[in-house]
């Protein structure tokens, strides 16, 4: 635990430090585990319910760590108009990398657009996406 | 030969990264600017002057021995010319977080003359431009700005928001990762005028490359605008926080529920001191009002809606991308003549403008102009002006109850038309699609939208009835 150490005392100090903390946690870890929450909550002096109530009210924030990669697949209007839905098959055809959607990567010229990481991608088909996942 | 090649996320997401280091390799000296908002076209390589479209990585002996084929000078192009562009001006230009290409463009004049003409003058100036808050709710962006430096406190604050969470929307992204010098000068601009301290760019974690573009933007410019300074912090996946009042709370480090107005931000916002929230284009249209004076930028536009709005074409549109322009252009100039129509070569059905919160527009309405009052008139909503095309194959029904499911899914929770109105009109709606009580079922569904319109907190209850609604007014044949 040196380095949630490490992390809540680079945040000491700062306004409203809770979203970087949980961010900076999720990098590390991967998730927010129920320890990691214990400890920021006595750290900030909230309790265990606050903590817990923003890791639960944002999308980004999971408790529990995921093994395998995941791409977000855009699925607002946008790529709605230029055909993810045709993609989402594709997608759920595997389970090697769990496909999560999400709601607009600003790419809404070029869809269908997915993230994984900070990797963008666009213009994405069937044969695309299938060599996109293949290669995660 | 200079070969220039956007950095935007847009075009490495079409490739552009390969492309640029292709050139590299071939001994080509390259530099990456930001994108010309001309978005078919990327990767979109300037040689010059000279634009290449849809380069590949193979096509860069060609284009270096002057054998491919290319649409001309990028500056001369139909798409670009049809445009005003204040707050794009630099667009393709200049290197995003280049202190030298920003001085070279007019860069902190801005700034400069507000300090000049002090903090009362500068509002003034703001006041005179007309300027509109441009995050949809079309505010006068001076006189909020008024109500803050009137405000009596220790502490102020100047908070962008950057959560631009709309589909069909990429002019704030497109800021801020072609042109974060002038986010920040107008953020500067805004804390000298009311008298604030400090600032936060509110980014969506959606927008990796945007953030970046920022920090290194905010670092190399922090001498300029002491003893302000400003803070880039970043939301963690609820298009709710695109709420001025939901976002003060995320940035409080608490859920992002939606606050109860009065009090207003300007008098109690980030913790519960007098704030600015502007959205990311209307602190980005700032730098030129104050250089080129409130009345120049008042010249644009029609009615009460002056200036130029950085309108978004998007979805299935055949030449999508940033088309900025003053306000009074019609719909179907937009889709038809500058947009091109469909992508997919069908029809076009219908286009939603505002993203998932505005209203669905048939063609036979395509004479609307671009204008606050006569979209609200209209039942309509400009919103953040990104527009979304659809082709004939789109089914209204699936559509209108995505809208339903997508406010069910980012509800924050805190009012009851929102949290509960959104999954019963999902489930409604999946009673109508399925054929039973189809008149009963249409006529609770309207009557669910009144209750969400009227007695929902914020605009995600309160609009989620413009798409449902529009759909089923426009297109009854798709819901029986």
């Amino acid at each position: 635990m040196s380095s949630l150490a490490g992390i809540l005392a680079e945040h000491a100090g700062r306004e409203g430090p809770l979203l970087p903390i949980l961010h900076d946690v999720q990098k590390m870890f991967g998730h927010v585990s129920e320890d990691a929450m214990r400890e920021i909550a006595q750290t900030l002096n909230l309790t265990r319910a606050e903590v817990y109530g923003v890791v639960s009210f944002y999308h980004d924030f999971r408790t529990e760590a995921e093994a395998r990669p995941v791409l977000k697949l855009c699925r607002a209007e946008a790529c709605k108009a230029r055909g993810v839905e045709a993609l989402v098959q594709v997608a759920e055809g595997q389970s090697r990398v769990k496909v999560e959607p999400i709601y607009c990567l600003g790419l809404c010229s070029v869809g269908p657009a997915a993230l994984v990481g900070d990797t963008v991608h666009a213009r994405l088909d069937s044969t695309r996406l299938t060599t996109l996942l293949a290669s995660l | 030969m200079k070969i220039r090649i956007s950095d935007d996320a847009l075009a490495i997401a079409c490739g552009a990264d390969t492309v640029a280091q292709a050139f590299m390799r071939a001994g080509a000296e390259v530099e990456r600017v930001s994108s010309w908002g001309m978005h078919w076209l990327e990767p979109l390589v300037d040689v010059e002057g000279v634009g290449y479209a849809i380069v590949t990585a193979d096509q860069v002996e060609t284009i270096l021995a002057g054998e491919a084929e290319s649409i001309g000078p990028i500056a001369e192009h139909p798409f670009l010319t049809r445009q005003s562009r204040l707050t794009f001006a630099r667009a393709g230009k200049t290197r995003s977080t280049s202190l030298d290409d920003y001085y070279s463009s007019d860069g902190w004049r801005g700034l400069a003359t507000a300090r000049t003409m002090g903090a009362e003058a500068t509002i003034e100036t703001v006041l005179a431009s007309g300027l509109r808050g441009r995050g949809g709710a079309g505010f006068p962006a001076g006189i909020k700005w008024k109500t803050v430096a009137s405000a009596q406190a220790d502490t102020k604050y100047i908070v962008c928001n950057a959560d631009e969470g709309d589909s069909a929307t990429f002019a704030d992204r497109m800021v801020m990762e072609g042109d974060p010098f002038m986010l920040i000068e107008g953020m500067a601009i805004a804390a000298l005028a009311v008298g604030a301290q400090k600032g936060y760019v509110y980014i969506r974690s959606e927008y990796p490359h945007a953030i970046a573009k920022m920090e290194t933007a905010i670092a190399a410019s922090a001498h300029l605008v002491a003893p302000f300074v400003v803070e880039v912090r970043v939301g963690a996946g609820a298009y709710v926080c695109g709420e001025e009042t939901s976002l003060l709370n995320s940035l409080e480090g608490k859920r992002g529920e939606v606050r109860a107005k009065p009090p207003l931000p300007a008098l109690e916002g980030l913790f519960g001191k007098p704030t600015v929230v502007n959205n990311v284009l209307t602190l980005a249209a700032i730098p030129w009002i104050l250089t080129h004076g409130g009345e120049a930028y008042a010249a644009y536009g029609m009615g009460r809606s002056k200036g130029t709005m950085p309108v978004q074409l998007a979805g299935n549109i055949k030449y999508g991308g940033l088309f900025e322009v003053g306000f009074g252009i019609t719909l179907g100039e937009l889709v038809n003549d500058i947009g091109g129509g469909t992508d997919s070569g069908r029809a076009v059905r219908c286009v939603q403008v505002g993203g998932p919160l505005g209203a669905y527009i048939p063609p036979s309405r395509f004479d609307l102009p671009f204008d606050y009052e006569a979209f609200a008139a209209a039942d309509a909503l400009i919103g953040h002006a990104g527009i979304t095309v659809f082709d004939d194959t789109v089914d209204m029904a699936q559509m209108a109850r995505f809208a339903m499911e997508f406010c069910a899914v980012e509800s924050c929770g805190k009012c009851t038309p929102c949290r509960l109105g959104s999954t019963r009109g999902v489930e409604t709606l999946d009673q109508i699609i399925a054929g039973k009580n189809v008149e009963a079922n249409l006529a609770l569904l309207a009557d669910l939208s009144e209750t969400m319109k009227f007695g929902s907190l914020c605009a995600l209850g309160g609009f989620t009835p413009y798409p449902v609604m529009s759909a089923i007014t426009h297109f009854p044949e798709d819901f029986r």
